[in-house]
């Protein structure tokens, strides 16, 4: 697909104003510069009144510059809060917060080089779509003609020719979407923040539309800031996952690492599933540990911190790695008490002992998979390297 | 049920019958003495004809003439006082909802709660306690304070249906508070303003017993007047004088429906 | 730094355009219509001055007046009715006022609600013309057509159904008929846009619970709509209490409401302090109905 590229050494927006040191020009070559960076920000609402509460507490995060970054979290954990505080829209209790290296803590969102794609999209429904892009160029003061310019591109960038004289009132949320975007993408912001952008749109459109935001992004070179509380897209979409919960900051990387690596069970839990068990170290030699699960019999597991012996940790197994087999050899057992298909899969609920599991098997009964029924007893098998071991 | 008969389940038999009678109630005088003002004859009763000649009789009467110049003239600056007013008064409530935005909210909606006869004395005995003389001013100060919350509560709900992430996008865009509040705010709130006014606007129009409480003796309103001729009975020019104010009402609702049909479409 | 605080920006409205915004309004209010009536209060505890206007002499005589008259000689008081048959008259009136206008609109306003939205839009607009337009006019207009010689009576004459004019104005029922007439349109919309809000699914269910349409529609219908129905008619009845054009145009001056009373001390009698208290008990019987219905109000919406 031909796209029209943002040219890559755009006039950064806030040269109108005194205060900004850096332009992304010079950010193109450096990559690895920071973007943004909160320092022991914390937010409390409704200070010394009976319903203060705190949003979040003491989190500490740098985005590199022309990273796709997502802040992943159940709703109420604070992500959209960070976002707003980056944005300009909410205020922090304490703590700093810099986009590429300026402290922006106190400044009003209209004196940010940062533009927000808004949840409901917050188009202007007294004007049309021309006049909404045009919109934050015209507030910079640039001449007509670069305006002018600036809106085409933008409209050719996101196929939104054929709409450019029509009010947002008049269009799908998809066109919507899209518009929002165009006119957050105008003023050629440094950072691009994106609340939920895609919660409004039904199933088919959301895919679509992770791809397109994905290669927009990679084309036009801004970071995007990007919250969510969908892990799939969150996974789908970005560079890092900052994953939120509760006001805290649980783990940033790659979604391999998240996803692959959890650090905590609120990690392991929230994205895709996890069968959580208790456990106590019974061994531990180098790497490898064993742990003793209660009524189901030892395990191996490879660890990456010191355990000692007799330690409480749990053990966090994807469904989708929980091999079944007849009962034929030692090991741990279980029966299965209910099984559910899901199409493109099996899933099978077991009990083992105290603890209930859930085992997912594709298409199972098929390409020499073996298929059980409620009451059915099994044997568990691992494959290596599935079992995580979480000490939090 | 015996009848085997499926009939529209949300009917009622009988009630379409009384809603025509109630709209003929509401019509029907004034309709018959609209009627009326179009009779040739001295007497109101007995129709000879049809003639336009009381309208013509009120036309040439310079005292109603003067009357309804006041009125307009005291509708349009109450109106406007009060839709400036209201503007600002809706914007901090609605914004500033936390700090004591239920007590201004009594205050700003207390003139619809007091019974008009007891507004209308009292507003007397204000003015005659501190000193101010009865006459246009008063007239006009007690308009802009009951006219408020009429334009206060449209602008108000139009305001709180807007969209409240729009000034914040507008910020967002480097809009400036008060460029954000010119571009966005304020014509995303016309409607609300014009329906405000409009509202204001009737209500002055159409207030007879506060006026003629603080009128005093030289100022008079159109509805002052209507009543003082009815003093001398029911004459035709009262049926055609009645008749043209009937009328402007009538527009002036077509223009708030009209305008507010077009305010919803947005 | 060179940019402003975040607190000057628009989402977070200073204390001080905060009250700039809001004290025009307050203010002209506060003191042209909340101060008016703490004078009409102070009033209404004084005694009436010689030529109209008080002396600042502390009396509850104004409030005495309403039951009592004081005899000139002796300054013994004896009962008389006289006011109190007045107010209750007033009270009397806007109750049968409000009933009627529940029985009329009721009906009307569940029809309205009822039709396609272009049909229901033209109703609408045919009761809201005779809501805005002038109260006097339409007061004149219905005692045009009450008169003896008026349309009403003449037609009869005619066809010879009566001898004599019917006396269909400057009394009772012409006020009453009055008050229907005037704040009939107040009751119809309240109830209509309730009627908009109502689940109809609710009269499928009775009906499918065996339920007649009587019984559906007294015992489904109307209990949902009890909100509505204690809305409509506190807006008919607090203008009726305290009515002032239809009792002075339609009773003809005889038969007097506590509105014309009021009136009549403020400009013929001149008797401040009796109109001053009078004000005051007009007014305490709405703001009670109407903390009243405020209290119901919130307690309907915590039950929910």
């Amino acid at each position: 697909m031909q796209r029209a590229i943002i040219e890559p050494n755009p006039t950064p927006p806030a040269d109108s104003k005194a205060a900004s040191p850096s332009k992304p020009g010079s950010l193109l070559q450096h990559p690895n510069s920071v973007a943004a960076e909160v320092r022991n920000l914390r937010k409390i609402y409704n200070v010394g009144s009976p319903q203060a509460h705190e949003a979040l507490k003491d989190v500490n995060l740098s985005i590199r510059a022309n990273e796709f970054f997502t802040l992943l979290g159940p709703s109420g954990c604070g992500k959209t809060t960070l976002l707003r505080i980056l944005g300009g829209f909410e205020m922090l209790t304490s703590g700093t917060c810099r986009i590429f290296g300026e402290d922006v803590s106190r400044l009003p969102p209209e004196a940010r080089p940062v533009n927000t794609v808004f949840q409901q999209y917050a188009l202007f429904p007294h004007m049309t779509v021309r006049r909404n892009i045009a919109f934050g160029l015209e507030m910079l003061g640039k001449p007509k003609a670069e305006v002018e310019r600036t809106v085409e591109r933008m409209l050719d960038l996101v196929h939104m020719r054929e709409y450019a004289d029509r009010r947002p009132d008049t269009m799908s949320g998809g066109q919507r979407q899209r518009v929002a975007l165009a006119r957050a993408l105008a003023p050629q912001p440094k950072l691009l923040l994106l609340d939920e952008p895609l919660s409004a749109l039904d199933l088919k459109l959301r895919q679509k539309m992770r791809l397109e935001l994905k290669s927009l992004q990679r084309e036009t070179g801004i970071t995007f800031i990007f919250v969510t509380h969908d892990q799939e897209e969150a996974l789908a979409m970005s560079d890092r996952v900052a994953v939120i919960s509760n006001g805290h900051l649980q783990q940033v990387g790659t979604p391999e690492d998240i996803y692959e690596q959890p650090q905590s069970r609120f990690v392991a839990d929230f994205i895709g599933e996890s069968n959580l068990i208790e456990a106590k170290v019974a061994d531990s030699a180098g790497s490898e540990a064993a742990f003793d699960i209660e009524g189901f019999g030892q395990v191996q597991a490879p660890i990456g911190q010191r355990v000692e012996v007799g330690q409480q940790v749990w053990l966090s197994i994807r469904p989708e790695r929980l091999v079944l087999g007849a009962v034929h050899r030692e090991g741990p057992q279980a029966t299965v008490t209910d099984r559910t298909y899901l199409g493109n899969a099996v899933e099978y609920h077991l009990r083992a002992g105290k603890h209930a599991l859930t085992a997912r098997s594709p298409r199972g009964g098929l390409r020499g998979r073996q298929d059980f029924a409620p009451g059915d007893a099994v044997s568990l098998g691992f494959e290596p390297g599935s079992i995580k071991v979480l000490l939090s | 049920m015996s009848t085997a008969r499926l009939r529209d389940l949300r009917v009622f038999p009988g009630f379409g019958l009384l809603s025509v009678g109630c709209v003929v109630f509401l019509y029907a005088p004034i309709v018959v003495l609209a009627i009326y003002s179009f009779n040739d004859g001295r007497s109101v009763t007995r129709w000879a004809g049809f003639s336009l000649r009381w309208y013509q009789t009120v036309f040439a009467n310079q005292n109603i003439q003067t009357a309804a110049m006041n009125s307009v003239v005291i509708a349009v600056i109450a109106a406007s006082v009060a839709t400036v007013f209201a503007l600002g008064a809706a914007i901090a409530t609605v914004n500033g909802k936390k700090g004591g935005g239920e007590g201004a909210y009594v205050v700003l909606t207390f003139p619809l709660m007091v019974p008009e006869i007891v507004t209308a004395v009292a507003s007397l005995v204000f003015f005659v306690a501190v000193g101010i003389s009865l006459g246009f001013a008063t007239i006009l100060i007690a308009h802009i304070v009951f006219c408020i919350p009429f334009a206060y509560l449209p602008i108000k709900a139009r305001l709180e249906s807007m969209d409240a992430t729009l000034p914040s996008a507008a910020a967002d865009l480097y809009a400036s508070p008060a460029k954000g509040f010119l571009r966005i705010t304020l014509p995303l709130l016309v409607p609300g303003l014009v329906s405000g006014w409009l509202l204001a606007f009737i209500i002055s129009l159409d207030d007879f017993i506060i006026t003629a409480l603080v009128a005093g003796p030289g100022a008079t309103t159109l509805p002052l007047h209507i009543y003082g001729m009815l003093r001398l009975g029911m004459t035709p020019e009262v049926n055609a004088i009645s008749t043209l104010m009937l009328a402007a009402s009538t527009v002036l609702v077509l223009i708030s429906g009209l305008l507010g049909q077009a305010g919803r479409k947005h | 730094m060179s940019a402003r605080p975040l607190a000057l920006s628009s989402r977070i409205p200073q204390g001080f355009a905060h009250a700039g915004l809001l004290w025009p309004s307050l203010g002209v209010i506060l003191v042209f219509m909340v101060a008016p009536i703490a004078i009409m209060l102070t009033y209404s505890f004084l005694v009436p001055g010689a030529y109209g206007g008080v002396e600042w002499t502390f009396s509850t005589a104004a409030y005495e007046q309403i039951l009592f008259e004081r005899d000139f000689l002796d300054d013994s008081l004896t009962f008389t009715p006289d006011y109190l048959i007045i107010v209750a008259r007033s009270l009397i009136q806007a109750t049968v006022a409000t009933l009627l206008c529940l029985v009329i609109s009721v009906p009307t306003a569940y029809y309205i609600a009822t039709r396609s939205d272009r049909v229901k839009n033209i109703w609408l607009f045919l009761i809201t013309i005779p809501y805005w337009v002038n109260l006097l006019i339409r007061t004149i207009a219905l005692l045009f057509v009450l008169r003896d010689d008026g349309p009403i009576n003449s037609a009869l004459l005619d066809v010879g159904v009566i001898g004599q004019p019917l006396a269909l104005s400057y009394n009772g029922f012409a006020i009453s008929l009055g008050l229907i007439y005037s704040f009939l349109p107040f009751m119809v919309l309240p109830l209509y846009s309730a009627f908009e809000r109502f689940d109809f699914r609710l009269l499928e269910a009775a009906y499918d619970l065996y339920a007649s349409r009587r019984v559906a529609f007294f015992r489904i219908v109307l209990p949902v709509m009890r909100p509505g129905l204690i809305a409509g008619s506190l807006l008919v009845f607090i203008p009726s209490v305290g009515s002032y054009l239809a009792p002075d145009i339609l009773g003809g001056g005889k038969t007097l409401m506590i509105g014309n009373l009021i009136g009549t001390q403020f400009q013929a009698a001149r008797n401040w302090p009796f109109g001053a208290a009078l004000s005051m008990i007009l007014l305490t019987i709405t703001l009670i109905v109407l903390l009243w219905l405020a209290r119901r109000a919130a307690q309907q919406q915590r039950s929910n």
